[in-house]
């Protein structure tokens, strides 16, 4: 195994089922040790990149390395990868230890050899005496962490996760998604991970692939597409935005000046031309107040929710009606309060022109 | 991770083992293995026969193997492969028995040397170049890569070419030759245009029509008849408060159970001229006998009670997908129940009915036992075509041209249901339940159901008494004086000087049918369920066409296959008749949609992602195969097989021409009895095959009704029985 190399390369892949074509020419690295997350809208594309990762499609263009070797014509069961499914796929007819089992004695394992490493990795999971029942008689929570074990225990490659939260309710979600990173740093594994819940993406990624429309759409760290998205579909999919049309006046260094109506505003620019540009406004870059700030507006419509409060504000100057996002529940504005919106610099970035989804 | 590493290394490794383990096979073919004959098995192996142009089959297993060590060269094996397949076809059908094949080689080269039919070395070899060919395949990428994949497919495609394609064409290259075996396109046209197929006398003059007239409307009958019965009996069972699902049931078993000809026998013994029935109505009301009951009539009684349970069937299925929570919004809408009928319930189970009218159309078309019992002068094409291949003519030429027509209509009537039905069908079943209770049927209509089955019922409930009963009297109708003479004469059993004996003239045929259909049941499941697996979990191209080809058989009339099997082996290169094999083999093809609609239903209920987790873990397709799938597909193991064993028992049309007299079946024994009028041994036979089936079928329920998959609460339901039959 040579040292360097990344787990999984993507060179201009494509995969077209008749006339549809479910991934365009993508190319992509996903380097040893690190989390990463397939992250877009149903239909984009990421399950079937991660199932030509796993082997069970195959592409129709380009080529697919894992540790450097060209698997693009290798059947799964060939290929150093495991999987955790949606529906975990648990083989009914089998105990638990026999699904965790499975795996290894496909690959021709002594069978005690191959109990012992299977129980480690229950115990691991928190699954010790598990090992006799059946999968229908544990909670899907278990049922998971079942599915884990059993893509663990053979030391793949590449550890692949197909949405594994999707059917778990909303408390244990955020349980079992620590647990998968806790476990992914111990073991140091190269994962995969498919998901269309964005704040999911973000909180257990080291690096995240925004798919849209069988294309990469953005590729970086989850704090970097938070805040330099490169384009409306990134902004708009990776937490909320309001985007509104605004001039670039000049550049200086990394520095733009920026026109906003009546407010000119100092960013960064991201390359982006002199001339019409867009803005993204992160919802809690928005600072209301009753005091004078840069622009008129009211409030049109207001919602509690308990953390904070939720507005919709009318801009006088400009048609659009921005969402913002306030922390401040004890002393909320009304419906139809006239107020002074100010722009926070930190959540503001810069967009080419045009809308690109 | 070493340990591991090297595992897996081994793994790898062991692939090119499987390309050395086919050529070792090739060559075991080619220098160990009898090349000629495959129950004689003392002919030489092909490279000690002396006959030079088997030498040829040699270079591509060299060629093979020289590639398989190092980096294995896909194309040099799909080329090798492909060569020895076609070399070792074009030297079987350019040599046979006779020298040359074809005429004009030997007006060409004079008479050429001669071999007999191919054996176990053959067929080692045949299958060797398969599996390089699909070794070489899979390296190129077919079938994702894998190589088992497109080894079976490979094995099923080359299998339903050589028993179903092959036997086909030959009834076409039959067709167009006379009798001494020369070509005579002439000869064809008038054999296909005669009088005798498409004359239309009938309407015309007084006489009898053209038998392919005579089929397309009893067909026609049949298929309308079985459809409004079979409606009619699935609106009182799912739309009344009658209980029926005993009665359902029952009905669902019989057409399995029941041998084809035993209906028109029973008729027979009812409304025959000496009938129980026609007796009782001359001597009450003083009406002279006549024959009615022999020709149309007969066939269509006998018909239409047959194949109603499949159309009830069919039409249940189809009624269930109705969801009730659509008539139920029609009735809030102000509908009464006569409108929603009309515009919401018919509608949707219009293209339903399409189908079971053409499932009776096929059925009745390639019915074979009951025109021949109860037919009389009225001919239809499956008995033209026994008759000219065993009657007095013995016009080869004439049952092949007979048989295309038949081929035709089926295959028509195939392809409508298909392609014209497949998708205009909008019962479908959600996966949600739908709530709500099914709407009761307007009056009238219940009425009308009502009259329509009850005397349906009484002629069936008839019908089985008589065969049950006819038998253990001396005479039914005319002298019940109760009798074993008959039960005896078939089924006695004696002590002779070497101990006990099976005397009755019947164990012979019943011992051998047994065990011809258990032969043929693993095979036949093997192949149903194999097919099944590719077609619902394998991607490849020509999917949809191989589909097609494997369900065709069903659409292939057995009388058709049989007159196929005695001109296709009868004479090397492959020469099976007068064995058990052929036999066997014809159950196999016959009965292999039931093998696959069992496998796709079942199929259908266990995720693929159960298949994908096994791959990602390791496991080749072979492997997932047979330790997550067959587990799980058990009921349909236990389905085809049951099927398989008992439609085998009650076959008759295909075999009929493969019996010999060593190897005799139950159902050809029957038929020939009743055919000399010797009612009385038929009868008790036909009783004892239904009683034994039912008694198989009783068994197996006892036997896995209660079987659980472990703990597990849900278990894949084992399917009705009778739905397996179904095609839908």
């Amino acid at each position: 195994m040579r040292h360097g190399a990344p787990a999984v390369e993507f060179r201009s892949v494509s995969k077209r089922y008749g006339a549809v074509t479910a991934v365009d020419s993508v190319s992509l690295t996903i380097e040893r040790g690190t989390l990463v997350t397939l992250l877009g809208p149903s239909g984009c594309g990421k399950t079937t990149i991660l199932r030509l990762i796993a082997g069970l499609e195959q592409a129709s263009e380009g080529h697919i390395l894992i540790d450097d070797r060209n698997v693009t014509m290798l059947s799964a069961a060939e290929r150093d990868v495991s999987m955790v499914f949606q529906s975990y796929a648990l083989f009914p007819h089998m105990t638990v230890l026999e699904n965790v089992c499975y795996g290894l004695r496909a690959s021709g394992m002594r069978k005690s050899h191959a109990i012992d490493l299977a129980q480690a990795k229950l115990a691991m999971v928190g699954l010790g005496g598990y090992g006799a029942r059946l999968p229908s008689e544990l909670s899907g929570g278990q049922q998971q962490r079942v599915a884990v074990a059993r893509a663990i225990v053979l030391e793949p490659k590449v550890l692949l996760f197909d949405e594994p939260l999707s059917n778990l309710d909303a408390k244990l979600r955020r349980q079992v998604r620590e647990d998968i990173r806790e476990l992914q740093h111990r073991l140091a594994l190269t994962a995969v991970y498919v998901t269309h819940d964005q704040q999911e993406a973000l909180a257990i990624s080291d690096r995240i692939v925004v798919m849209s429309m069988a294309r990469i759409a953005q590729d970086g760290t989850p704090r970097a597409l938070y805040e330099r998205p490169d384009n409306h579909f990134v902004a708009n999919f990776i937490g909320d935005a309001n985007i509104l049309p605004v001039v670039v006046e000049s550049r200086q260094g990394e520095l733009a000046s920026v026109r906003l109506s009546s407010v000119v505003l100092t960013l960064p620019h991201h390359n982006v031309a002199d001339g019409p540009a867009d803005l993204s406004i992160r919802p809690q870059a928005l600072v209301l107040s009753r005091e004078r700030g840069q622009l008129t507006g009211h409030v049109a419509r207001a919602a509690y929710l308990g953390s904070h409060m939720e507005y919709w504000i009318s801009l006088d100057v400009i048609g659009n009606q921005l969402f913002a996002i306030a922390s401040d529940v004890t002393a909320p504005f009304a419906v139809g309060d006239s107020i002074w919106v100010t722009f926070a610099p930190s959540g503001l970035a810069l967009l080419p022109q045009g809308r690109s989804d | 991770m070493d340990g591991r590493g090297k595992e897996r290394a081994e793994i790898a490794s062991a692939l090119p083992r499987f390309l050395l383990g086919w050529l070792a096979v090739g060559f075991a073919g080619l220098v160990l293995l009898p090349w000629y004959g495959l129950d004689e098995g003392v002919s030489p192996p092909a490279l000690l026969a002396g006959r030079p142009w088997l030498l040829p089959l040699i270079p591509p297993l060299l060629l093979a193997l020289s590639c398989s060590f190092g980096r294995t060269k896909p194309r040099v094996l799909v080329a090798a492969g492909v060569a020895g397949l076609v070399w070792l076809a074009a030297q079987a059908f350019l040599i046979i028995h006779r020298g040359w094949a074809f005429v004009w080689i030997t007006t060409l080269l004079g008479p050429g040397p001669s071999q007999p039919a191919l054996g176990w070395g053959a067929i080692a070899y045949a299958v060797a170049c398969l599996m390089l060919l699909a070794y070489g395949l899979a390296r190129l990428g077919v079938c994702k890569g894998d190589v088992f994949v497109v080894g079976a497919l490979l094995l099923v495609v080359g299998l339903i070419a050589l028993f179903v394609f092959y036997p086909v064409l030959c009834i076409l290259a039959s067709a167009v030759r006379d009798n001494d075996g020369s070509f005579a396109p002439t000869l064809f046209f008038e054999k296909l245009l005669s009088r005798s197929v498409w004359g239309l006398d009938c309407v015309f003059g007084g006489r009898s029509c053209g038998v392919a007239w005579n089929t397309v409307a009893e067909a026609a009958l049949v298929g309308v008849l079985t459809t409004f019965l079979g409606l009619a009996f699935a609106l009182v069972a799912l739309r009344t408060r009658m209980p029926m699902k005993p009665l359902l049931r029952a009905l669902s078993v019989l057409p399995i159970i029941t041998p084809p000809f035993v209906i028109g026998l029973a008729l027979i013994l009812l409304f025959g001229r000496a009938g129980m029935v026609t007796v009782w109505v001359a001597n009450l009301f003083d009406l002279p006998r006549s024959r009615w009951i022999y020709g149309m009539p007969g066939i269509t009684i006998a018909q239409v009670l047959a194949f109603t349970p499949i159309s009830l069937l069919v039409l249940l299925g189809v009624l269930q997908g109705v969801a009730p929570s659509l008539e139920e919004a029609s009735q809030t809408l102000r509908a009464s129940r006569w409108y929603t009928f009309r515009t919401v319930t018919w509608p949707l189970i219009r293209p339903g009915l399409a189908n079971s009218f053409l499932i009776g159309f096929i059925e009745s078309m390639a019915d074979f036992a009951n025109p021949l019992v109860i037919g009389g002068n009225f001919n239809v094409l499956s008995t033209d075509i026994f008759f000219a291949v065993v009657g007095a003519s013995h016009d080869q030429g004439r049952a092949a041209v007979l048989a295309i027509v038949l081929l035709s209509f089926t295959l028509a009537a195939f392809v409508a249901q298909r392609f014209w039905l497949g998708h205009r069908s909008y019962a479908t079943v959600a996966g949600k339940g739908h709530i709500g209770i099914p709407a009761q049927l307007p009056g009238f209509v219940r009425a009308t159901c009502y009259a329509v089955i009850v005397p349906c019922l009484i002629l069936i409930v008839a019908v089985y008494c008589t065969i049950l009963v006819g038998g253990f009297v001396v005479s039914i109708g005319r002298d019940n004086t109760p009798t074993l003479q008959y039960f005896w004469t078939a089924f006695s059993i004696e002590k002779g000087v070497g101990g006990w004996f099976l005397s009755g003239s019947a164990w012979n045929s019943f011992l051998v049918t047994i065990e011809v259909a258990l032969v043929a049941m693993p095979f036949t499941a093997a192949l149903g369920l194999l097919t099944a697996w590719l077609l619902d979990r394998q991607q490849f191209a020509f999917r949809r066409s191989f589909e097609f080809l494997a369900m065709m058989s069903f659409a292939i009339p057995g009388t058709i296959i049989g007159v196929a099997y005695v001109l296709a082996f009868n004479v090397p290169p492959v020469s099976l008749t007068g064995t058990g094999t052929i036999i066997a083999i014809a159950f196999a093809f016959r009965n292999m949609p039931v093998g696959i609609r069992a496998g796709l239903a079942n199929l259908s209920q266990i995720d693929r992602s159960l298949d994908e987790a096994s791959l990602t873990l390791g496991s080749n397709s072979f492997g997932t195969l047979r330790r997550v799938i067959l587990p799980m597909l058990r009921p349909a193991v236990i389905t085809a097989m049951v099927y398989s064993f008992v439609r085998a028992m009650t076959a008759v049309s295909a075999v009929i021409f493969l019996v010999t007299g060593r190897y005799n079946l139950a159902t050809t024994y029957i038929v020939g009895r009743a055919d000399v009028g010797d009612y009385g041994v038929a009868i008790v036979y036909s009783a004892v095959l239904v009683v034994f089936m039912m008694l198989v079928l009783l068994l197996i329920q006892l036997a896995v009704g209660e079987r659980r998959i472990g703990r597990r609460v849900e278990v894949p339901r084992i399917e009705s029985p009778g739905t397996a039959l179904v095609q839908t």
